[in-house]
């Protein structure tokens, strides 16, 4: 379901340029539970931003589903983005203002939903993420773990086929890293495209398929059982 | 994105950035406080002074002698007179059935003395028609007395300044007045008109046209004043007075006929207009509060840069982020601007009650204008932030915490 063929991503900096992904090939099939690690540096988060069409490729070709988003025009890139994409953030990236329940409602609002059922789908998230109580605090009176169920709840309530976390645990402590992790997982037992970026070996062990990168390539990609 | 969650949202914005949107908000209400209350202001001027002019007599209708060559309707100044203007010309005019009142005038100075003292005074020769025709009011004793116009007779009624200057405050009435080398017995005293448009009739001695027309030695008439039946009369009775002197004329039309209502609609063309120009120019404080608005935009999209980054992680597009932008820059605009409506008619209220002599009136265009103009404006300069907030990189705005 996701196809990268030869993609490149370079930035100018000065007048040097630095090969952030250098003659990526990659596909995942829809379902698959991948880990991404490697050095700081290494070009991790600019392939999730690849793949999240955040990020536009120097060169190379990508497919989604079957089809070339490469070229999209921007209308076209946020409306695939908002039906088959959600992100997890290390920092979660909740709006300050708004409560829990009205940031996890965002991407409904964006994507037209009429009102009844953006609050039945909300009220839905809100309960299978446990944040019965916390609906209407805003994200300063949440803890760390609370707000990245509300980041995960927000990604999720489009029903996206991937869900791509770039540290999800990064900023947590192990209990409610732990937490997250198998929040993440339960959606991937469900059928969702996980991709996860950690530095955490320990986490990027938990996936079936394990791809480690330096310097913007890709140098190692194996399955959980097969010897590394 | 529906409109209404879109309000929603901006409402949510605008609430969360107090100090920015008191900001905004100030300067959209002074803008739109300044246009509603000039705009009053210039109305009641043009109310004021269109209202003195009627106050002379609404269906009035001055005759000058001498064809003015003009097409529009701007009134002549003094024409060439070819021909002199007679009594007889003024008293033909009775016969049409759309003329109340006649008053013929003529104008002249000459020195006037009584009491024991002397002045040049103004004087008006005229008939018993001109009371009601320009409304005057008497003090003391009466006005000129119903005579055939032809008559001369040795009487005059005065103002009050020349009233003041010559008898003090000494009786007046029976008095005798030397104009010229003739004499006339004082009858009665105008009432004080305050500064009536046209003449000053404080300073005026009004005696029996007869009697001026003989002091001046000339029977020419220096206008004539009509007063038709009813305002819906003025047309025919301009028809009736423009056959009228043909006639007797012979076949020449060589008079100017200005009606009180062309006078009038002058006055209040160019007082509209200069209303305008004076709400046009406070509308320029709109302006600079667009420019307040777009430097507030500015840094609040600045500040905003992670969330929007995160709104097209979340699948905005670009299109909707500029609407959000506009639309908040449109909402705050807005709001200011019907908070300055509400401060406008509040000034003009005041001011009704400070000067409840001045007319001041709020012209129904004034709002809507400062309205459109405050939309105007917060759209025009929201544009620039709206996008820059569209194009922000998303992978940059992320990073950035
Ligand atoms: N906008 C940018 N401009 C210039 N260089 C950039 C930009 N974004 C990324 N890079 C460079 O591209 C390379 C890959 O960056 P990337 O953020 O993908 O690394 P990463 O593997 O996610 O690192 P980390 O583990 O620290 O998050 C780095 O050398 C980085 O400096
Ligand atoms: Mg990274």
């Amino acid at each position: 379901m996701i196809r990268l063929n030869g993609i490149n991503r370079n930035f100018t900096v000065g007048d040097q340029i630095v090969h952030a992904l250098k003659d990526v090939d990659l596909a995942i099939a829809a379902g698959e539970y991948v880990s991404v690690m490697g050095p700081s540096g290494s070009g991790k988060s600019t392939l999730l931003n690849t793949i999240s069409l955040l990020d536009r490729p120097s060169f190379g070709n990508y497919e989604l589903n079957g089809k070339n988003v490469t070229d999209l025009s921007d209308q076209e890139l946020a409306r695939v983005r908002r039906e088959n994409i959600g992100f997890v953030f290390q920092f979660f990236h909740l709006i300050a203002r708004l409560t829990a329940a009205e940031n996890i409602e965002m991407p409904l609002i964006l994507a037209g939903v009429d009102r009844n059922q953006r609050t039945q789908r909300v009220e839905q998230a809100i309960a299978a993420y446990g944040l019965g109580n916390r609906a209407d605090h805003r994200p300063d009176q949440l803890s760390g773990g609370q707000r990245q169920r509300v980041a995960i709840a927000r990604a999720t309530i489009m029903r996206p086929g991937i869900i791509l976390a770039d540290e999800p645990t990064g900023n947590l402590d192990r209990h409610s890293g732990i937490e997250i992790v198998d929040l993440l997982e339960r959606l991937n037992r469900d059928g969702v495209t996980l991709l996860v970026v950690t530095h955490d070996p320990a986490l990027g062990k938990r996936a079936a398929r394990r791809i480690t990168m330096v310097d913007g390539a890709i140098v190692s990609d194996s399955l959980a059982g097969s010897t590394d | 994105m529906r409109a209404a969650d879109v309000l929603l949202l901006v409402a949510k914005s605008i609430r969360a950035q107090r100090l920015r949107s008191a900001l905004i908000l100030i300067a959209m209400a002074i803008g739109v406080a300044a246009v509603i209350v000039l705009a009053a202001l210039g109305e009641g001027a043009r109310r004021y002074i269109t209202g003195e002019f009627s106050a002379l007599g609404t269906n009035l209708i001055f005759i000058l002698p001498g064809r003015s060559e003009t097409t529009g309707g701007q009134p002549p100044l003094l024409g060439e007179t070819p021909r002199d203007l007679t009594l007889d010309d003024a008293l033909a005019l009775l016969r049409s059935p759309y003329i109340a009142n006649v008053a013929p005038v003529v104008i002249g100075s000459a020195p006037v003395s009584g009491g024991q003292r002397e002045r040049e005074s103004n004087i008006m020769g005229s008939t018993s028609d001109l009371l009601a025709v320009r409304h005057l009011n008497l003090a003391q004793g009466r006005f000129l007395p119903e005579i055939p116009a032809q008559r001369a007779l040795p009487v005059c009624v005065i103002g009050q300044t020349v009233r003041n200057e010559l008898f003090g405050s000494r009786p007046v009435l029976g008095q005798w007045l030397r104009i010229g080398d003739r004499r006339f017995r004082v009858i009665g005293v105008l009432a004080s008109e305050g500064q009536s448009v046209g003449v000053d009739f404080d300073e005026v001695v009004i005696v029996p046209v007869a009697s001026a027309q003989a002091l001046f030695d000339s029977p020419a008439l220096f206008r004539i004043l009509v007063e038709t039946k009813s305002r819906g009369a003025t047309m025919p009775a301009i028809e009736d007075i423009n056959r009228t002197i043909e006639e007797r004329h012979e076949g020449e039309n060589d008079v100017t006929v200005i009606t009180q209502d062309s006078v009038v609609h002058t006055f209040d063309v160019i007082l509209t207009k200069v209303t305008l120009g004076i709400a046009g120019i406070a509308a320029i404080s709109l302006a600079v509060s667009g420019t307040l608005i777009m430097n507030v935009m500015l840094v609040s999209v600045s500040q905003r840069t992670a969330e929007i980054g995160l709104l097209k992680a979340i699948g905005a597009a670009s299109a909707q982020l500029k609407i959000l932008f506009l639309a908040e820059a449109a909402l705050l605009s807005l709001t200011g601007a019907a908070a300055g409506l509400a401060g406008g008619y509040a000034g003009a209220l005041a001011v009704a009650r400070l000067y409840p002599a001045f007319p001041i009136t709020v012209p129904g265009w004034s709002p809507l204008a400062a309205l459109a103009t405050a939309l105007a404006t917060g759209l025009l300069f929201g544009v620039l932030p709206a996008a820059r907030a569209a194009k922000l990189d998303p992978v940059e705005a992320l990073a950035r915490r």
